[in-house]
């Protein structure tokens, strides 16, 4: 075995990427150079370069991802402290959730229908907006393919992280509540970090709309691909 | 550090319960999550009890996405067939969910606080 493929080697090189990628946008302040996207790149073009197959880069990565599902709950924290102002807001809050959620599902699945998506692709992608957890399990339970799922989502979340902000302001979406829970509702944890980089309020919301946008979604898709005709 | 994972796992792991005790559609961690907020909230979990653990893994939250990310070069020939589809719809439908979401709750806030009024 070469070494390349040593595990720890393997997240050791992730850790540096992505420190080294956070360290660049930091210095440039350019949007397109993404973290998130830079690495998973750079990690890319490794392993196609040494050869090493995904499976071999998982035994590794899956003690990255292992963390995601206890960073889902350390949002709790940012939910509790904004607890009194969601309160007084309650009604809003679900009505905008429950629009962004039909409107999500929806019209991913109309516009790749309209584009020739296969039907398995469809329903793969009806999901996209919520969390990797979140969305792999709904495609699992539709019947789709749940690791291009994953791959959609990290798509949604690294386009909403780098132009959730713009498309609000170009939307007239202003208030700093509606920006970040639409934030957390288009693009879940990725969009949700964005949001935590501008204020702690803005993360709260965003984490605020991709529980809500997580749940409602994992209610609604089985529903809507049915009225669809897709399942 | 101890005591702050105890607690964030505990809530995993009572999330997990929920599942497997009742079969709910939905994934532990959120339901993990909801818990977390709700015993913050009964205060039977102090705030500092999971402060540190908590702040780092959500302001690192993009990290673990890494590893799911990468999982994209299994798809490349898939991706690359139905490419336009793929992309068109990941983006239209993303820019629609935002500014939807946006102005519903501008909207609703707007006439929420004019009955209050």
């Amino acid at each position: 075995m070469d070494f390349v493929e040593n595990k720890f080697f393997l997240i050791a090189l992730t850790f540096l990427l992505f420190f080294g990628a956070k360290e660049l946008q930091r210095r440039t302040g350019f949007i397109l150079l993404n973290p998130i996207l830079l690495t998973i790149v750079a990690l890319i073009l490794f392993l196609r370069f040494t050869g090493i197959s995904y499976e071999t880069y998982e035994q590794g990565g899956q003690m990255i991802e292992f963390w995601l599902k206890p960073a889902v709950v350390a949002l709790g924290v940012p939910l509790y402290l904004q607890l009194e102002t969601i309160k007084k807001q309650l009604w809003p809050i679900l009505i905008s959730q429950l629009a962004g959620c039909v409107v999500g599902i929806l019209s991913v699945v109309l516009v790749a229908r309209l584009f020739g998506a296969t039907r398995e692709v469809i329903i793969s992608m009806a999901s996209k907006s919520v969390t990797t957890p979140i969305a792999m399990e709904i495609t699992q339970a539709v019947g789709g393919i749940p690791s291009l799922t994953a791959a959609v989502v990290v798509c949604v979340g690294i386009f909403g992280a780098m132009f959730g902000f713009r498309v609000l302001s170009l939307g007239r979406v202003k208030s700093p509540i509606a920006q970040g829970l639409s934030m957390g509702t288009a693009s879940h944890a990725v969009g949700t970090s964005a949001a935590m980089e501008v204020g702690e309020k803005y993360g709260a919301y965003a984490g605020l709309g991709l529980t809500l946008n997580g749940i409602f979604t994992a209610l609604l898709t089985p529903t809507i691909l049915r009225l669809l005709g897709l399942i | 550090m101890i005591r702050q994972c105890a607690v964030l796992f505990s809530c995993l792991a009572l999330g997990e319960l929920v599942v497997w005790l009742t079969g709910i559609k939905l994934p532990a961690s959120i339901i993990g999550m909801l818990l977390l907020t709700l015993f913050l909230k009964l205060g039977w979990v102090k705030l500092h009890w999971v402060r540190g653990i908590s702040d780092f893994l959500v302001s690192n939250l993009g990290f673990f996405f890494v590893p799911p990310g990468v999982a994209l070069m299994l798809y490349f020939d898939l991706i690359e067939a139905q490419f336009l589809p793929i992309a068109v719809a990941t983006v239209v439908s993303t820019i629609l969910v935002l500014v939807v979401t946006g102005w519903t709750h501008q909207l609703a806030r707007k006439s929420h606080g004019l009955r209050r009024k």
